[in-house]
């Protein structure tokens, strides 16, 4: 029971994404030759719903599951990962139209060739634990 | 009761609009946070490799990654939410972009091969799914045995998971959870993201393209 709830989150989000045809190749394409709002809306409109979500939750309005206000990390303000690593992944994400949730989604919609492209997205996150000592961060 | 439930079924089968973006991130973002957990799925990734005992290759992957099994649940999730969605909730099972980005992919190609509101959701064939223009079949094992779904694939793949974690995530990870927590260095990733997309889209997306294939 405790892995179904998060079982059914990722139902409700890949179902979400599929509908919205984030998961679309062609719509990443459309996106960066700006051609369409679409991709930018689903982002601002995501953004703009989970904003006020979070800040309900880091003030306190809305306490977990567990009763307790849900502590956040401020993420580390070392630039240098940011930029390389952003656009690295970016460029990823434009060569295949998919990033690191969607393609979990276009296994599960019958692509089964996505299951290369996971082992390839593992082969890099896992050279970038190996490289990490020597990468500027 | 039948009746009823097919007409939602066709309710839901239709285009949604951008809008719904709204609450689907915004309910997927409420109830990981309301579970105590935050919305991230390239952090899958990690806990995959440190699963596989990438752990006696690099500290990196050496964490209590059976903490985090509740996110490879979500990603789970969203492999069967996939599944529903593109075979029972999916009318046309197509990309419903613009006049232009019609004219731009056919630019990309060299010949009018998608015609506007005629665009398949997906560039690969699958087995429902074999009318798929030649030169969009990416996503396909056909294509994986070309230099051109080689490329694409593989070091698409690569990119995506070495860049992801280099920046420390992706685009749920940084340009949802991390914006919507009004994080600096998650605007200065999704800045990044556009960079390295703009690059690639713009400069040498369409030469690999036209790679054989």
């Amino acid at each position: 029971m405790r892995a179904f709830k998060y079982i059914l989150v990722g139902i409700f989000f890949g179902f979400g994404m599929w509908k919205l045809e984030a998961i679309s190749t062609f719509r990443i394409i459309e996106m960066f030759h700006f051609e369409s709002f679409h991709m930018y809306g689903i982002i601002l409109s995501g953004v703009v719903t989970g904003l006020i979500v979070t800040q309900l939750f880091k003030t306190g309005k809305i306490k977990t599951i567990q009763g307790v206000t849900k502590q956040f990390n401020d993420k580390d303000r070392t630039w240098p990962r940011y930029i390389i690593g952003g656009i690295i992944f970016g460029m990823g994400w434009a060569l295949t139209g998919v990033c690191s949730g969607m393609m979990f989604v276009l296994m599960g919609a019958g692509y089964t060739v996505f299951v290369v492209f996971v082992a390839a997205a593992m082969t890099g996150t896992f050279v970038y634990g190996y490289l990490r000592k020597w990468l500027p961060h | 009761m039948y009746e009823y439930l097919v007409q939602v079924q066709e309710f839901i089968s239709q285009p949604w609009p951008w809008w719904m973006g709204a609450p689907v991130i915004g309910i997927t973002i409420f109830l990981l946070l309301y579970f105590g957990k935050e919305f991230g799925l390239s952090a899958n990734l990690r806990i995959m490799c440190a699963a596989d005992g990438a752990g006696d290759y690099a500290d990196f992957f050496k964490f209590d990654w059976e903490k985090q099994g509740w996110n490879l649940m979500v990603a789970l999730g969203a492999v069967f939410g996939a599944y529903i969605a593109a075979n029972y909730f999916d009318a046309d099972y197509q990309a419903h972009i613009s006049q232009k980005a019609v004219t731009t992919l056919n630019d990309i190609a060299g010949d009018n091969i998608l015609t506007y509101g005629d665009v398949p959701i997906v560039p690969g064939r699958d087995v429902l799914h074999q009318d798929i223009p030649e030169f969009w079949d990416i996503y396909s094992w056909k294509s994986l045995f070309s230099l051109r779904g080689l490329i694409i694939i593989l070091v698409g793949g690569f990119l995506i998971g070495f860049g992801a974690r280099y920046a420390g995530g992706c685009t749920s990870g940084h340009a949802i959870s991390g914006l919507a927590d009004l994080q600096l260095p998650s605007l200065v990733a999704v800045m990044g993201f556009f960079v390295g997309g703009l690059i690639m889209t713009w400069f040498i997306l369409p030469y690999i393209l036209r790679i054989g294939f």
